[in-house]
């Protein structure tokens, strides 16, 4: 019997590369993830207007077909994360509205739901120790490249501890509002520090790690969420990154489309937005096809192909 | 009823209840657990709102106090056991070996000069070295050397002995053990002081990560003219001028999340003191500071705040700080002005952080010797917050300075001498009986 899993619509279509190694990831470990038979959209948003019922009705729905499979969802969208265990938050406080909500959808949500989010589940279920167990290919650095003109950049020579250097980056709704979330310290975050660890390469600190990439801003003013998301591969990289992890889809395009192939050129500087599920894939020895590298805009695979040569 | 009165903690609310009582013709037994006296107040450059030399009001009172005929000083100890009630307290202090026979030291510095372990001066809050053998600063009183026997290479084994042979008054005495002084007191008073807050909230501005980045105290050095630059502002890090330096109030205090949810009280007005100072030693820098709202009550306060603001040109800005981190040799700073709704990001040289007020470590486990209330943060409560504020719930146990909350040297003072009051009142009392 697998845990429930709601992949949401993102990792259906733009993502599926975050869904499939995800999955992918989960069996390996045992934990496999066990898509909802009947699933809906979230609805992307959190209602922010207090009587906002209409927005909840989405929400309400996934929660309800949760239900039907189980005490718990999983999810790997930080988005879908945030609308849900928000939502669910709301109910449980709130009676009279769920109430209401059960009127109008006439489906009998009981408002018990466990929202979890995957990583959650590889912390509290499986534990970093037993994960570090089943890395087989711990995650090293490769030589450094040549720059352009023959420099070398000296962010990407070996670090300290002799593992790849990921940065983890956290973004908003994975943490905040902590009230809701508390999936972690929303201020200092280390899950996906811990992660990186296990997985026998080295998380790098960075500045911007929880500050927010623009999100949907990236459709109606993306010069907006692009100098924000610059920011953030800027700082990660100056603080000696390798590539950096998230767990959000949008959080992915927002870092890694700026960096796309433009007529001037690339600089040399890009570094590669991965979900945490691929760099997983990548130790725990999956087979290729499962990791996803191919749909980026950075491509990884050089840096990834490096890695495993040594 | 023992006509002797324990003062515990010699800062300076401790020093002048000594004093009061002292100079009445009673004895004192004046306790203090650093090797020397004056408190946090010896380590502040100058005090607000006159800007007078802390140092220079302090010293007659840390000579006084030393020379006084009735106080009996004991430094580098800690009251462990006390027993009985109002009238004969029977009280057990630990004297921690200081290896140096007070005596026969004439605080000369040639030890100092052949120790060869050098580690942070505590006094300088890590800004300067000392030796193993050391005196605080030049001014302490008692003005005898320590040794610091964590340090110390040739206590055990013998492996040095460098200061022994250098000591020409052979003051030095490695085999000096720990000693228990068994005395009896008709009263006491607890003067057991503060400490700053060192938990995550300035974790999250870079505190450790940062040698720029420092509380008040350690600002407070390095203004100091006696301090370990000489009152010369200069980053730690690099020993140059910092050209913008910000403030940061509120650091910790007034935040439930941090679990500090009061007002540290006197930091708005160092804070004001500190960007004066500042502007004075570096009149083309710059400064900012980030408040949630002044409180300046108290007689010349507003003005004082004032002045910093138009008189000396510095920045407030009303919001919080949310991070500090390093950049390119530049402390950045990220806030919010919420009287504009901006955001704001500071290209700092020097961050200084007016972190909360705690009571000092070991001030509970005196509370629970003495039969202390504590509040919830380990504050001393009084047995009526307003109509008794300085008398505790136990007869004859009398409360003074920032053990009761945070509060400014002249309340401290005042405070003291009340606490000195009682004392005498008690004494006086006992005295009419007898006659």
């Amino acid at each position: 019997m697998g845990i429930p899993y709601y992949p949401g619509c993102t990792l259906s279509t733009k993502a599926k590369n975050y869904d499939r190694s995800g999955r992918a990831v989960a069996a390996a470990l045992g934990l496999e993830l066990e898509e909802l038979p009947e699933w809906q959209c979230c609805g992307a948003t959190f209602p922010l207007v207090l009587d906002d019922s209409m927005a909840l009705i989405a929400p309400t729905r996934v929660l309800y077909q949760a239900q039907q499979a189980g005490e718990r969802v999983a999810t790997l969208c930080a988005i879908c994360f945030n609308v849900l265990r928000r939502s669910q938050a709301l109910l449980k406080r709130d009676p009279e509205m769920l109430e209401r909500i059960n009127w109008f959808t006439e489906q009998e949500y009981r408002g018990e739901v466990h929202v979890v989010h995957f990583l959650e589940i590889l912390r509290d279920d499986l534990g970093w120790e037993a994960l570090a167990e089943r890395v087989v290919r711990p995650l090293r650095p490769p030589p450094a490249p040549p720059m352009r003109g023959g420099a070398r950049l000296p962010l990407l020579e070996g670090g300290d501890g002799g593992g790849l250097r990921v940065a983890p980056y956290y973004g908003c709704l994975l943490l905040r509002p902590y009230e809701e979330i508390g999936l972690d310290d929303p201020e200092d975050p280390v899950i996906m520090h811990d992660l990186v660890r296990a997985l026998g390469a080295e998380p790098v600190d960075f500045p911007y790690n929880i500050e927010c990439c623009g999100s949907y801003l990236t459709v109606r003013e993306p010069q907006v969420s692009e100098a924000l998301s610059k920011d953030i591969v800027v700082s990660a990289r100056e603080c000696g990154a390798q590539v950096i992890i998230t767990a959000c889809p949008l959080c992915q395009f927002n870092l890694d489309y700026p960096q796309r192939e433009t007529e001037a050129g690339r600089t040399g500087n890009e570094i590669p937005i991965l979900y945490f599920t691929q760099l997983m894939a990548v130790a725990l020895g999956l087979p290729e096809e499962t990791w996803g590298l191919e749909d980026h805009y950075v491509d990884p695979r050089p840096l990834f192909n490096e890695t495993m040569k040594r | 009823m023992n006509c002797r009165a324990l003062v515990i903690g010699a800062g300076i609310s401790g020093m002048q209840a000594a004093l009061d009582i002292a100079d009445s013709g009673y004895e004192v037994i004046l306790v203090e657990k650093q090797p020397s006296i004056g408190g946090h107040m010896a380590q502040l450059s100058e005090t607000f709102p006159t800007l007078d030399c802390s140092q220079c009001i302090l010293t007659p009172r840390t000579v006084e106090v030393g020379q006084h005929p009735n106080i009996r000083l004991l430094t580098l100890s800690e009251v462990v056991a006390v027993e009985g009630e109002v009238g004969h307290f029977r009280v057990r202090i630990l004297r921690h070996p200081r290896y140096v026979i007070e005596e026969k030291c004439t605080a000369c510095d040639d030890c100092a000069k052949v120790c060869p372990v050098v580690v942070p001066n505590e006094f300088d809050r890590g800004l300067a070295a000392r030796r193993a053998i050391y005196i605080p600063h030049p001014q302490a009183v008692p003005a005898v050397y320590t040794l610091d026997p964590d340090a110390c290479l040739g206590l055990f084994p013998l492996a040095c002995g460098k200061c022994a042979e250098a000591c020409e008054a052979g003051a030095i005495d490695y085999d000096m053990g720990p000693e228990v002084v068994e005395v009896e007191v008709g009263a006491v008073v607890v003067a057991t002081g503060y400490e700053l807050y060192q938990d995550e909230a300035v974790m999250a501005y870079a505190y450790m990560d940062h040698p720029d980045v420092m509380d008040g105290l350690e600002f407070e050095r390095l203004l100091s003219a006696s301090g370990p630059t000489g009152g010369k502002i200069v980053r730690p890090s690099d020993r140059t001028v910092p050209k913008e330096v910000v403030f940061i109030q509120c650091v910790g205090s007034r935040n439930p999340e941090h679990g500090v949810p009061y007002c540290s009280k006197i930091c708005c007005m160092y804070t004001a003191k500190h960007a004066i100072l500042y502007k004075h030693h570096v009149p083309d820098g710059q400064v900012y500071v980030f408040y949630i709202d002044i409180r300046a009550g108290g007689k010349g306060y507003e003005e004082f705040v004032t002045r910093a603001m138009e008189e000396d040109h510095t920045v407030y800005i009303r919001g919080r700080v949310s991070k500090v981190f390093s950049h390119d040799g530049k402390i950045m700073v990220w806030g919010v002005d919420t009287l504009t709704g901006s955001k704001v990001e500071i290209a700092a040289d020097m961050v200084v952080m007016a972190s909360a007020i705690i009571p000092s470590e070991g001030s509970r486990h005196v509370a629970e010797m003495l039969g202390i209330s504590v509040d919830e943060f380990g504050f001393y409560t009084a047995s009526d917050e307003e109509m008794t504020p300085i008398e505790s719930g136990v007869p004859g146990v009398f409360l003074s300075g920032v053990c009761l909350g945070p509060q400014d040297i002249p309340e401290t003072v005042a405070q003291a001498s009340g606490a000195a009051a009682k004392v005498l009142a008690l004494f006086e009392a006992a005295k009419v009986e007898v006659e």
